[in-house]
């Protein structure tokens, strides 16, 4: 399916973005309202009751805290996030406003901050839907008329469970479980805001749609949850920004996404990552894809100080393809940025691709965690993984940590690794032919990470090429 | 009338001197030819003019116009007109030949021309050289022929039209045609540019092309003889050995 060609300039989204990082905007006092700090069952099921929310709803909440007490913390954790004090942070932060389907309705300084990100005028130049999110809530949702028309429902989560619980039951947390591990439970827990898309059965959607989550408050715990799925032989591009401003206190991010594509259908999932350095970013993202289905995952982890992501696909169904491509970028000292794809083959003749691109700098620190399995009874299943590592000084580091665990004889698996230091004579080469040193190490990098900006819409491709020359500004600023 | 000046120059790599006390001087619409045996310095000479950061400057300088160049970065020295051919250029498969033959020249004229124009200029200077437009797309130099890499480096010397061009063995690996078209590019640039050349070369067969004013013998780091295109000739019938031993 070709994309159709995005109208506007994406660059401007990305470039206020990096403005409201670098405190170029002025921090507003939002109105918020806080809901007690603390991690404890009265504070879930005033959550809950704040949401109105249905029986089962809460039940899976309190499930999930009770499940967050018992499991243990992951031991490969880095320190900042193991020594979290989650019950210290502000779980819920609610904006002093509901949800608009018409930003005139949307008050002031939040619409004015979405504004200066560039977020409304791309909705209105080429998204067909768009979910804002500030702090823990949906402050905005609109899909266009004629999306509408075909039975696309694009909703926030909080009113997708009011306008169609029985459909939110039936998948959501149904395909990344709160038993999967501490965080997922904690966020089974807390969940709120986030989007729900259903495509329905033979609808393709040609331009991508958009959820926009912002964290405003110091010490905010965001938890939003996004759920698509993409009916038989339907299919839809999704894609996710994120930002934060610069806050005086950490923030904790512990998203959701859970993708379902089934029969022939396909889903692209595509991420920007930019939050602002004391963002902990801990994202958990899983799909199944069913007979014939696609999967793409498309993801730039490039903010965050700390940031862990995994986007993961079960292959359920004969014949389904899943592919992940991942950049990112560790630039400051302190910078960990954990990923790695997962790809679990369970039928016969599913293919899988993943590409991992890590770039660091200035002390930064990569780790690649993937795993890929072919279960019993998958044959004929084919896996590639690629993962590069450039690191562009001395005192970066990268770590690879590959599993493959394949229980069919016939499977092809394939794993390809390499770290690679920035070629001196390449460097050279460049500055002999006038262009500077900057300009030629930025050539350098993106070139490096060629094959997962063609994925990309010119627009977001372009706004990656930024944000990275930006980050290398600093490179050797700290050695 | 612009001039290069290398005076004095001793270069060390790694402790150890490859070029002790090398003059030489050349102004623009001359052509210098610079011969020696393997080993003698002479691609050296051309990456410590340039300011490659493995060949340290330990005496003497470099002048462009009068303006001492010695330390300057690579990018600076071209910005100010100084061009060199690499002999056997890297390759560079992560970077497409259009974006980089782009960026130099934005980075080169400044980005006052629009994105249409450079990629014209870009597409001629390709052209210009015997190629077809198809190679733009390839990784730089990768899986290029030995006569590929050549005409490209000539390509580029076309885009950036410089005031003094070091080209290091431009003729070797190259077929006939494809030296009958190096030689053209060099005559084109004396002629419209008055560009002032330091050729690099073993052999006379480019010389019969290009008309040298001054061949210069390297030998183990220093100039051992400067003369007339009659030195090329001698070292062609009699070998370096007829030059070096005085």
């Amino acid at each position: 399916m070709e994309e159709k060609q995005l109208g506007l300039d994406l660059k401007e989204i990305i470039e206020a973005s990096l403005d409201a990082r670098d405190e170029r905007i002025s921090l507003q006092e939002f109105h918020s309202r806080v809901v007690n700090a603390g991690l404890r069952r009265d504070v879930i099921e005033e959550i809950s009751r704040t949401k109105r929310e249905p029986e089962w709803m809460l039940k899976l909440r309190l499930k999930g805290l009770e499940l967050f007490e018992k499991l243990p913390t992951p031991n490969w954790l880095p320190d900042v996030l193991a020594g979290l004090d989650i019950s210290s942070m502000n779980l819920y932060v609610k904006p002093n406003t509901g949800t608009a389907r018409n930003w005139d309705e949307v008050p002031n300084e939040i619409r004015n901050y979405y504004d200066e990100l560039g977020i409304i005028k791309s909705e209105q130049d080429y998204l067909a839907g768009l979910v804002a999110q500030f702090e823990s809530e949906p402050i905005y949702e609109n899909v266009k008329k004629e999306l509408e028309k075909k039975g696309v429902i694009m909703l926030s989560m909080e009113s997708a469970v009011q306008k169609y619980p029985d459909l939110v039951k039936e998948y959501y947390m149904r395909i990344f479980p709160p038993s999967d591990h501490k965080f997922a439970a904690l966020h089974a827990a807390l969940s709120s805001g986030g989007v729900f898309v259903y495509v329905p059965k033979n609808v393709r959607l040609v331009t991508p749609i958009e959820g926009f989550f912002v964290i405003g408050t110091p010490q905010e715990a965001q938890f939003e949850h996004t759920l698509i799925v993409a009916d038989e032989n339907s299919s839809i591009h999704f894609i996710e920004g994120c930002s934060a401003p610069r806050l005086s206190k950490d923030s904790f991010h512990d998203g959701m996404v859970e993708l379902y594509a089934k029969r022939n259908a396909r889903i692209k999932f595509t991420t920007i990552q930019n939050w602002s350095k004391n963002v902990i970013n801990f994202n958990n993202k899983r799909a199944w894809a069913d007979e014939n289905a696609t999967i793409e995952w498309v993801e730039g982890s490039l903010g965050a100080k700390v940031s862990l992501v995994y986007p993961s696909t079960i292959l359920r169904g004969e014949g389904a393809t899943s592919t992940s491509l991942v950049v990112t970028m560790a630039g400051s000292p302190g910078d960990w940025k954990d990923s790695g794809s997962k790809m679990i083959h369970s039928a016969p003749n599913t293919k899988s691709k993943v590409v991992n691109k890590n770039i660091g700098f200035n002390g930064g620190v990569n780790v690649y965690r993937g795993l890929i399995r072919v279960n019993k009874g998958a044959t004929a299943a084919r896996a590639y993984v690629k993962c590069d590592s450039l690191m562009l000084d001395d005192i970066t580091k990268a770590y690879t940590f590959p599993h493959n665990e394949v229980m069919e004889e016939d499977a092809d698996v394939a794993h390809e690794a390499h770290t690679l230091r920035m070629n001196e004579e390449q460097l050279f080469y460049l500055k002999v032919r006038g262009i500077d040193e900057k300009e030629a190490t930025s050539m350098l990098v993106l070139g490096f990470i060629d094959d997962i900006m063609r994925e990309l819409p010119f627009e977001y491709a372009t706004m990656l090429n930024q944000v990275i020359k930006l980050e290398l500004e600093k490179l050797g600023a700290v050695a | 009338m612009s001039e290069l000046k290398i005076e004095n120059l001793t270069v060390e790599v790694e402790g150890k001197v490859i070029l002790r006390n090398v003059n030489l001087s050349v102004k623009q619409g001359e052509i210098h030819a610079l011969m020696g045996p393997n080993g003698s310095g002479k691609t050296s000479l051309s990456l410590a003019i340039m300011g490659h950061q493995k060949y340290k400057i330990r005496e003497g300088r470099i002048l462009l116009d009068g303006e001492d160049i010695t330390n300057l970065e690579p990018n600076e020295k071209v910005k100010r007109g100084l061009f060199l051919a690499f002999q056997n250029p890297v390759e560079i498969d992560s970077i497409k030949l259009s974006t980089l033959l782009v960026a130099e020249y934005n980075a080169f004229y400044g980005e006052r021309t629009t994105p249409l124009e450079v990629l014209n200029y870009v597409k001629s200077s390709v052209k210009n050289v015997g190629l077809t437009e198809s190679i733009l797309n390839r990784g730089v130099f990768q899986g290029f022929s030995g006569g590929e890499k050549k005409r490209i480096e000539m390509a580029q010397m076309l885009l950036l039209k410089p005031k003094i061009s070091i080209l290091d063995e431009p003729d070797s690996g190259v077929d006939v045609d494809g030296l009958k078209i190096i030689a053209d590019a060099i005559n084109k640039l004396k002629v419209e540019n008055n560009t002032g050349y330091i050729i690099i070369t073993h052999y006379r067969r480019i010389l019969d092309y290009v008309n040298p004013d001054l061949v210069h013998v390297l030998n183990k780091g220093t100039v051992v003889a400067s003369g007339g295109k009659e030195l090329a000739r001698l070292i062609d019938e009699k070998g370096y050995e007829a030059v070096i031993k005085n």
